[in-house]
């Protein structure tokens, strides 16, 4: 079974912390890599660039209309994501517990189906 | 039991509460602008303002690791912040004055949910624009504009201000003092913007970004950590102009262009702090999320078909930036895209860079025949007589070239540029 952790923060956070704290920060998420990569249980993982970046694409009476947006605003954003595989889902929150905590919530979801060409979960 | 406490196996509590204080600074400082312009819109005076953001800052940082952080993290601090300013009044016996003119909410239940409200985005974006504007008053000079935008908007200490932009610390201090009075003397006037004069203060604003980003990645020597941030605090600006307003081409185009030069900065600096150029550089170094990020938001920008000149700039350098090696850069389109800049901003420096990307095209005798004009009026700029001295040489013109290398030692050169030129001037040979 295939679990995602889901990474809230407010935008622009990680780039104020001093260096050092950026690398124990990118330490943990490195480790937890590693440690999943090595079991055979890392799925995809995915860093999104911050709203600034961001489309919307909506259909609105007959017509599809694309527009700017959402916007980041003060309040917390999904930042990234991790798919991991565990048995059960202590296990996955216990994965969650090893990443930085404080820059905002991790939230944890079963994963329904997964595809694509990174790497196929759906039998998972 | 219905929460997990953090785990804190072989004494990593420390670890864990020091990093948690870290992330609490974090997104207390990511909030300062937006605190302090609101909260100088409120009270009216920039240094109230700034002491207020200090009170609610320090009670954030003993508040947030123990009660976990806000909804609105801003919304908390300009309320606490305003709380902590009336106190300070009513001691001082100033609050009916204050009170006379801003009704108190004494008891309301819930004062966060309240002043968020209060703080929609629309009362927000002007309360910013408007401290941003106040600092690039047009009377004060642009290092006294960039001195005071670091100092009130992103709140650096003056020690560090005065090293980035290279003036000695006590006369840095008494210099932010001054443009503070001046420029809040003509703040406080400012009243909520009619659309054109909203549109003014936008250009005016961007300008002094863009100015700050250069300070910083211009090759003006002095500490190189501090130049770095320079360059990052000039793109939070124009993250935080772009928040406040997000269907603006040429905010984005500020951000996409800041991005976009600033994604080279591991691959253009050697060991001694002097400056590669781009053609020299290991573009594995290059920072592809920037590029990706600066990328993203010129397409956004293009779309909107209002072209301008950051998003032509950013242009220019989102070409450098596709190109995988300098072999393969199209220069053809870096030449179109500074003919456009220079339809929209006809300074002989544009001129210059378009004839640098013409010589890669048709040759070094039809990019000199676009410099020659601008002699006069670049006499006293060391990169057009180094620029016309390469191309000198490239039409075998090795008299002219080693003048015009000498005469671009004459206009103090850094000592990697020296460095650089005469390297250059020995490969003319006899």
């Amino acid at each position: 079974m295939y679990y995602a952790i889901l990474i809230y923060g407010v935008e622009g956070v990680f780039d104020r912390l001093p260096d050092s704290e950026k690398q124990a920060f990118m330490k943990k998420h490195g480790d937890l890599q590693t440690e999943l990569g090595e079991n055979g249980k890392l799925g995809p993982v995915i860093r999104l660039i911050g709203r600034s970046g961001a489309m919307t694409v909506r259909k609105q009476g007959e017509s599809i209309v694309v527009t700017d947006g959402p916007f980041a605003e003060t309040k917390e954003s999904l930042l990234g994501l991790y798919t991991v595989e565990a048995d059960t889902i202590e296990e996955a929150i216990e994965h969650a517990k090893k990443l930085p905590q404080g820059f905002g919530s991790l939230e944890i979801r079963p994963v329904g189906w997964a595809g694509g060409n990174a790497v196929d979960m759906s039998d998972g | 039991m219905a929460e997990a406490a953090i785990p804190s196996q072989d004494g990593a509590a420390e670890e864990t509460a020091r990093a948690l204080d870290h992330a609490t600074g974090a997104l207390i400082a990511a909030q300062r602008a937006k605190v302090v312009a609101a909260l100088a819109r409120h009270f009216r005076d920039v240094d109230l303002a700034e002491e207020a953001y200090q009170d609610a800052a320090l009670r954030a940082v003993k508040n947030w690791p123990q009660q976990g952080n806000p909804r609105d993290p801003a919304a908390w601090l300009i309320m606490v912040g305003r709380n902590a300013i009336i106190d300070r009044l009513r001691k001082q016996k100033r609050f009916a004055e204050y009170a006379r003119d801003n009704p108190v909410e004494e008891n309301a239940d819930d004062q966060e949910t309240l002043l968020a409200e209060e703080i929609d985005l629309s009362g927000l974006r002007d309360d910013v624009l408007r401290l941003m504007f106040m600092c690039c008053h047009e009377e004060l000079a642009v290092p006294d504009q960039l001195a005071l935008a670091l100092k009130v908007i992103a709140g650096f200490p003056v020690d560090k201000i005065a090293r980035g932009l290279m003036i000695k610390p006590k006369a840095m201090e008494q210099r932010i003092t001054r443009a503070k009075k001046k420029a809040a003397a003509v703040a406080n006037r400012l009243d909520t913007p009619m659309l054109q004069e909203r549109a003014q203060r936008l250009d005016a604003v961007s300008t002094m970004v863009y100015l700050l980003f250069n300070e910083g990645y211009s090759a003006g020597g002095g500490d190189l950590h501090i130049r770095t941030e320079l360059c990052e605090e000039a793109i939070r600006l124009a993250r935080l102009l772009l928040e406040m307003f997000p269907a603006q081409p040429e905010v984005m185009g500020l951000l996409a262009l800041c991005l976009l030069q600033h994604s080279r900065w591991r691959a253009r600096m050697d060991e001694d702090g002097g400056l590669i150029p781009l053609a020299d550089q290991d573009r594995s170094k290059w920072d592809a999320e920037a590029i990706a990020e600066g990328r993203v938001l010129l397409e956004k920008a293009l779309m909107r078909g209002r072209p301008g000149i950051y998003q032509i700039q950013a242009a220019i350098a989102a070409t450098h930036c596709n190109a995988a090696s300098d072999a393969s850069t199209d220069w053809r389109e870096i030449a179109n895209l500074y003919g456009a800049l220079y339809a929209l901003q006809p300074t002989p420096i544009v001129a210059l860079n378009r004839a640098v990307a013409v010589a890669k095209t048709e040759g070094e005798k039809s990019a000199l025949d676009l410099i020659e004009p601008l002699a006069a009026q670049l006499d006293n700029y060391l990169y057009f007589h180094s620029t016309r001295a390469s191309m000198l040489a490239a039409v075998g013109r090795k008299g002219e070239a080693r003048a015009a290398y000498d005469r671009a030692l004459g206009l103090e050169p850094t000592t990697a540029e020296r460095a650089h030129i005469e390297g250059k001037i020995a490969r003319l040979g006899k």
